[in-house]
C-alpha cells in the first residue's frame, strides 16, 4: 500500500517537523518513505511545503503530482494545491485561517478542523502541526499513532523533548477529532 | 533487522565519504549542498580529518588536488556555478591522473539560475567540462542509499584509475530524507598502491605530480594513455538499471531523480497493461552503450526523459539499435515545475505502440 | 698541511646539476641556488615537497631533486595548502613569479597567507610576464614599457604596481614577509640569510612565511644583462624596498 501526503502552510507551522515525524514513523514500522521538502529562497516566514510517501514497497517518485492526501494549513495552500489532491483522497484543512469550505469538490474525504483554536485550547498555538497529523495518521493509517509518538524522539531535537508529552496530547486530539467527525459522517 | 535511518541525501554522501576514509574536504557554501560541508565540519573533528572552508571554488579544488598529489583520498562539493569555477582544477586533476571526488548537487542555470533540481550540467559533467579533451568518472546516484553507495565506489573507482570522479546529484536528492542501511566500507583487495604519490623523496627517485609535457611526442603518448584508460572504463565498470526489459514495447530512460518519478510512470503504464521497461544509467561516464544496443533489440522505441532540454538523448541516440526511434521529454527546471509522474504517463501513452 | 685543504664552494645537492633553460642574465638560476643552498643548510631535501607554479618558474621540478606537484597558473598557494595540510611534517614550498602570485593568484596567496598555512612562498618579481613575452604585470612600475603597456604603464588606466610583501605583512596569519634583490654580492648574500630565515619559521612551525625577490628579466625588458641587473638598483629598489617587513617568528 502507498500513501502519498502534501503537506502545506507557511514558514513556521511546522509542515517539516510533521513530514520528518510522518517519515521517522514509517521507518520506525520497517516501511519504505521518501520526505521531500520544497523550500523557499527565504529561510523564515515563507511557504513550506513537503511530500511525503509511505510505501511498503520499493518508493518511486518522491514527487508526486496528484497525491492520495493534503494537509492545507493556510489560504495560499488551499489555493494552489486543493484542487491537486486525488479523487478519493483526503483534505485535512485549517479551518482557523481557510474560510474556503472545499464543498466545490465531492470526490474527496474534507476534514475541516480550527486547528489553531484546538492548539491554543490544550496549551500551546503552535501544537496545530501535531494535530494534523494526527488526524491524517487516523483517518489513512499511513502509520500507527504509537509509531507517530515514539517518532517524536527521532524528529524533535533533544533540547524539545520535554514537550513530548504536551505533542502527544496534541496528536491524541488530532485523532480523536478525526474519529469523532467519521462517528458524525456516519 | 539492519539499522535503518532516516536521512537526507547530502548528509548521506558525507557519511559515505568518512566511511570511505576520506579525511580532506575543501569546499565553499552553495545552496543546495552545503548540508555536506556542515555535516562534515562538525564530523571530521571526531575522526582526524582536515576541513577547510577555502576562498572560493578555485581555491578548494586546487586544495584537493594537492591533498590527492600527497596520496589521500580527498573531497570537494558544490552545485553548478560553483563546479563551472571548478573546471579548472579538475582539468589539471585529469592530466596530473589525480583520483578526487568531486560531488555537484545540480541546480538550474545557466548563469546563477535558480536553486531548482537541474539535470542540465549532464554536458558538461560527461564531455570532460574543462579543456583539453579528458573525462571524469560520472556515477548518477537516484536514492539516499545510493548517494551513499556510489560515494564510496568513486573512491575506488577513482583511485583504481587515477581519474577524478563526478558525483552527479541535484537538489530534490540532496534534500529528500530516505531510509539508509549504513554498512562498513571495505576497501577492494586489488586497489593499486599509490606509488607515484608525493611525500619528499627520502632516499628514492624524485617523483613530479603534473600535466605539462612538453617534450618531443610527450603529450600524445599522455593524452593516448588516457585514453586506454577511458577505453577501459568503457569496457569494465559501467553500471546501470534495468526492468521489464523481456516483454517492454517501450524503454523509458532516465537518471538520478528523473529515474525516480520514471518508476512510478512506469508502475502507473504497467498498470493499464502497457509494456514498458526502465534502463537507468548509473555510470553516465562510461556510458551504457552496450545496454542500449541490447535492450533496443527487442523495445523499438525509447523515450528519454530529464531535467533539461535534452542532452543525455544525444548519447542514446548514438547507443541504440540502428532501427529505433528516440522520443524525448523533458523540461527545463523552474521553481515548482518539477514533472510528477503523471505526466510521464501522458508521455508514455503518446509513445507508445504495441 | 694538506690538512688545511678545505672545501669552500660546492654544488647545492639540492640542485640537479644540468643547465637550465633560463635566458642570459636571468637571475632565477640565482635564486634557485639560494633556495637549494637553504635546503641544504636544513637538511630538508628529503622531506620537501615543492610546489610548482605556471611561468618561468614551471620547471622547478628540472632543477630542484625533490619532490614536486604543478599548480595551476596562481593556484599554488591552495594546492601548497592541500600538501601541507595532508602532509604536516614535510617541508613545503611554492615557488612562484609576479603575473601568477600576485594577478591570477591573489585570492590564493591572500587566503593562504590569512589562514597562516605553514608553507613558505618564494615569490620572483621581475616586474613582467616573462614566459609569454614580456607583457605587462602587476608589478610593472608606472611608465614601463611592455608588450601591452607599449606607451608605458598608464596608472590611470592600468592600476598601481602592488607591493605584496608590504601588503602580506597586514596579514595576522603571516609570520615572516621580506623583500631581497639579487643585483649585488651583498645583495645576493642578504637575500640568502633571508630565505634562510624563512625557511626555518617553517621548520620551526611558526607558520607562513614569505621572501619577495627582485630580479632581472633582461630578454624583456629589452636590455643587456649588465643593463636589466643595474635597472634593479636604479628603478626597482625604489619602488620596491630591500626590508624585513614582519617577523613574528622569535616571538
Amino acid at each position: 500500500m502507498n500513501h502519498e501526503v502534501f503537506m502545506a502552510g507557511f514558514g513556521g507551522q511546522g509542515i517539516l517537523l510533521i513530514g520528518n515525524l510522518l517519515a521517522y514513523a514509517a521507518i520506525r514500522e520497517g516501511r519504505n518513505t521518501s520526505y521531500f521538502p520544497a523550500y523557499g529562497v527565504e529561510k523564515r516566514g515563507g511557504a513550506a511545503t513537503c511530500t511525503v510517501v509511505v510505501a511498503d514497497g520499493e518508493v518511486g517518485s518522491p514527487v508526486i503530482g496528484n497525491p492520495g492526501a493534503a494537509i492545507l494549513l493556510n489560504p495560499l495552500s488551499m489555493e494552489k494545491y486543493f484542487g491537486r489532491v486525488r479523487a478519493g483522497g483526503l483534505c485535512i484543512v485549517n479551518s482557523s485561517l481557510i474560510e474556503e469550505s472545499g464543498d466545490g469538490r465531492s470526490d474527496l474525504r474534507v476534514l475541516r478542523l480550527p486547528l489553531n483554536e484546538l492548539a491554543i485550547e490544550i496549551g500551546d498555538a503552535r501544537l496545530l502541526n501535531m494535530i494534523a497529523i494526527g488526524a491524517y495518521a487516523e483517518l489513512t493509517g499511513a502509520v500507527s499513532l504509537d509509531a507517530l509518538k515514539a517518532a517524536l524522539t527521532d524528529a524533535l531535537p533533544e533540547r524539545n523533548h520535554r514537550f513530548i508529552p504536551l505533542n502527544v496530547q496534541a496528536i491524541d486530539l488530532g485523532a480523536a477529532r478525526a474519529r469523532a467527525a467519521i462517528g458524525a459522517a456516519a | 533487522m539492519q539499522k535503518r535511518l532516516l536521512v537526507k541525501g547530502n548528509e548521506a554522501v558525507a557519511m559515505g565519504a568518512i566511511e570511505a576514509g576520506c579525511r580532506f574536504y575543501f569546499g565553499y557554501p552553495i545552496t543546495p549542498q552545503s548540508d555536506i560541508p556542515e555535516y562534515i565540519s562538525r564530523e571530521f573533528p571526531k575522526v582526524g580529518g582536515t576541513f577547510i572552508q577555502a576562498e572560493s571554488e578555485i581555491a578548494s579544488i586546487n586544495m584537493l588536488l594537492g591533498a590527492s598529489a600527497c596520496g589521500q583520498r580527498a573531497m570537494t562539493s558544490s552545485s553548478s556555478p560553483g563546479i563551472s569555477l571548478k573546471q579548472e582544477g579538475i582539468s589539471y586533476m585529469a592530466g596530473s591522473e589525480l583520483p578526487g571526488l568531486i560531488v555537484n548537487i545540480a541546480r538550474s542555470g545557466p548563469g546563477l539560475g535558480g536553486i531548482d533540481a537541474s539535470q542540465s550540467d549532464y554536458f558538461q559533467a560527461v564531455k570532460g567540462g574543462g579543456h583539453g579533451g579528458y573525462h571524469t568518472i560520472v556515477l548518477a546516484p537516484n536514492s539516499v542509499q545510493e548517494m551513499y553507495d556510489l560515494t564510496m565506489l568513486a573512491f575506488d573507482l577513482s583511485d583504481r584509475y587515477r581519474v577524478p570522479a563526478m558525483l552527479l546529484g541535484d537538489s530534490v536528492l540532496g534534500q529528500m530524507k530516505e531510509a539508509l542501511i549504513p554498512h562498513p566500507y571495505v576497501a577492494p583487495a586489488d586497489l593499486p598502491a599509490k606509488d607515484w604519490a608525493v611525500s619528499g623523496k627520502d632516499g628514492r627517485a624524485q617523483r613530479v605530480v603534473k600535466s605539462l609535457y612538453l617534450g618531443d611526442g610527450e603529450l600524445e603518448a599522455h593524452n593516448w594513455k588516457l585514453h586506454r584508460k577511458y577505453q577501459e572504463l568503457r569496457e569494465r565498470e559501467v553500471r546501470c538499471e534495468t526492468a521489464g526489459l523481456d516483454d517492454a514495447k517501450l524503454l523509458v530512460t532516465a537518471f538520478g531523480v528523473t529515474a525516480r518519478i520514471a518508476k512510478t510512470a512506469i508502475r502507473m503504464a504497467r498498470e493499464e497493461g502497457l509494456k514498458v521497461g526502465l534502463l537507468r544509467p548509473i555510470t553516465l561516464f562510461p556510458f551504457p552503450d552496450k545496454a542500449f544496443a541490447d535492450a533496443t533489440a527487442v523495445a523499438k522505441r525509447v523515450l528519454c526523459f530529464e531535467l533539461n532540454t535534452g542532452q543525455m538523448v544525444e548519447d542514446v541516440r548514438l547507443s541504440v539499435a540502428r532501427d529505433a526511434d528516440v522520443f524525448f521529454y523533458g523540461r527545463p527546471p523552474g521553481a515548482g515545475s518539477l514533472p510528477t509522474p503523471e505526466e510521464l504517463l501522458a508521455q508514455i501513452r503518446k509513445h507508445y505502440k504495441d | 698541511m694538506s690538512s688545511a685543504l678545505q672545501q669552500v664552494f660546492a654544488h647545492p645537492v639540492s640542485l640537479k646539476d644540468v643547465q637550465t633553460h633560463f635566458c642570459p642574465g636571468c637571475q632565477h638560476g640565482t635564486i634557485h641556488r639560494l633556495v637549494a643552498e637553504a635546503m641544504d643548510h636544513f637538511g630538508v631535501q628529503e622531506k620537501t615537497i615543492g610546489v610548482a607554479s605556471v611561468g618561468c618558474s614551471v620547471f622547478l621540478y628540472g632543477y630542484f631533486d625533490i619532490d614536486v606537484v604543478e599548480a595551476p597558473h596562481g593556484r599554488a598557494p591552495a594546492v601548497a595548502t592541500g600538501v601541507k595540510r595532508a602532509c604536516p611534517d614535510k617541508f613545503v614550498f611554492t615557488y612562484q613569479g609576479d603575473g601568477d602570485l600576485a594577478a591570477i593568484g591573489t585570492s590564493e596567496i591572500i587566503h593562504a597567507a590569512n589562514r597562516g598555512e605553514g608553507m613558505t612562498v618564494i615569490f620572483v618579481n621581475n616586474t613582467t610576464y616573462g614566459m609569454t613575452g614580456g607583457q605587462m604585470a602587476p608589478t610593472t612600475l608606472p611608465s614601463q614599457k611592455t608588450s601591452t603597456s607599449p606607451y608605458g604603464r598608464n596608472v590611470a588606466n592600468d592600476g598601481y604596481p602592488i607591493r605584496m610583501a608590504e601588503l602580506l605583512a597586514q596579514l595576522e596569519g603571516v609570520t615572516y614577509s621580506a623583500r631581497v634583490a639579487v643585483n649585488t654580492p651583498k645583495n645576493v648574500v642578504q637575500a640568502g640569510r633571508v630565505i634562510k630565515q624563512a625557511f626555518e619559521t617553517q621548520i620551526q612551525g611558526r607558520g607562513f612565511s614569505f621572501v619577495e625577490v627582485l630580479s632581472a628579466c633582461p630578454t624583456n625588458w629589452g636590455m643587456d644583462p649588465l643593463k636589466a641587473n643595474a635597472r634593479i638598483g636604479e628603478e626597482m629598489i625604489p619602488y620596491f624596498p630591500l626590508a624585513t617587513f614582519k617577523d613574528t617568528s622569535a616571538a
